[in-house]
């Protein structure tokens, strides 16, 4: 592999990422279908998360998939929304977020009974120590940047959950 | 210029910019949540992060040429100090002052991983891979190297920005005159 030029090279990654976006843009037509004829049972989520950037995207990606959202920009707001009386079939949960993170978010709105599917979604990687973040009560972890496949993968997880 | 013209310009200049390692596969994901009832996505949330980036790009260059300030102007105190004679006066400073100037590495390593994440979920590459560079010169307290990487992130910022304003304003010009943009031309 290392002798292939490195223009070769980015063009074989361009090609998968082409395919990976084909398979998944099936998968997210399934699910679109499953949820419009009332088959997949319509999802609530709240996004948490103190980048704008990111927020605008998973917003986004789940309206695209039919998912009605809510956005808030810490753990705090997290706990305050709940609360207030909301409940969701899924949380977002970003990790590094100030006035309180996602470890301590999580581990209070399970301390408060809160059975929703929360996937913790962070930049950092598995193997950064983010084993407390897990043990705080996650059921699933993905890496970021979300694409469309992660999102699929957890809303997977949710469905299971909710069955 | 006809509109098949700029259709195939605006193909070339995307997968230049892919090749070039600017932009990688989360870009195309962006592509994909744009449609009828959201046609400007992509350049929405570009824009966001162009607002987000310049906000985090003053904020470190503040927090690191402060921290350069107060450290060049304890090491002139103390050279004239020392030239003078008067090293002792320095103990009636507080200690703060005979300190070197504790350095908030991790004020910085916040803002350039905030930087590291939305730069990522753009899929900008390159920015993403300086600010990781960035991030572990903070780790290792090395204020020279902090220096080098912010210029480098700035750098590789600037040239992105200006590549994806350039393939916005090829988009604009193709629905201007009556095309539409061949999103599924990218291929090789």
């Amino acid at each position: 592999m290392a002798v292939l030029h490195p223009v070769v090279n980015q063009i074989s990654e361009f090609d998968v990422d082409q395919q990976k976006l084909k398979n998944t843009k099936m998968e997210d037509e399934v699910l679109k279908s499953g949820v419009a004829s009332g088959r997949v049972q319509k999802m609530t989520a709240l996004i948490v998360d103190d980048n704008r950037v990111n927020q605008t995207i998973h917003h986004r990606l789940l309206q695209n998939l039919g998912i009605e959202n809510q956005v808030v920009g810490n753990g705090k707001e997290a706990i305050d929304v709940h609360c207030s009386g909301k409940n969701f079939d899924l949380i977002l949960m970003d990790l590094d977020m100030p006035v309180m993170n996602g470890i301590e978010a999580t581990r209070k709105l399970r301390a408060m009974g809160i059975q929703s599917t929360i996937a913790g979604v962070s930049s950092r990687s598995l193997t950064d120590n983010i084993q407390e973040f897990i043990e705080a009560g996650l059921d699933d972890f993905q890496e970021k940047p979300l694409t469309i496949a992660k999102l699929v993968s957890i809303l997977r997880k949710v469905q299971n959950h909710n069955n | 210029m006809e509109v098949g013209q700029m259709q195939r310009q605006w193909v070339d200049y995307t997968k230049s910019l892919f090749l070039e390692g600017f932009l990688d596969g989360q870009f195309l994901q962006l592509q994909q949540l744009q449609d009828e009832s959201n046609p400007d996505f992509v350049v929405e949330v570009v824009y966001l992060f162009f607002e987000d980036s310049e906000k985090l790009l003053n904020d470190l260059t503040r927090a690191l040429h402060s921290m350069l300030f107060w450290l060049a102007t304890f090491e002139c105190f103390m050279k004239v100090c020392c030239f003078w004679g008067f090293r002792f006066l320095c103990i009636f400073f507080p200690p703060s002052y005979r300190d070197q100037p504790s350095v908030d590495f991790k004020k910085v390593d916040a803002h350039v991983h905030q930087f590291k994440g939305s730069s990522s979920s753009i899929g900008a590459s390159r920015v993403r891979n300086a600010c990781i560079a960035f991030r572990n010169f903070c780790e290792e307290q090395n204020i020279e190297g902090c220096l080098g990487c912010l210029q480098q992130v700035k750098q590789e910022y600037y040239l992105v920005k200006n590549k994806l304003e350039t393939l916005f304003r090829l988009e604009q010009q193709i629905v201007a005159a009556g095309g539409s943009i061949p999103m599924t031309e990218l291929s090789f």
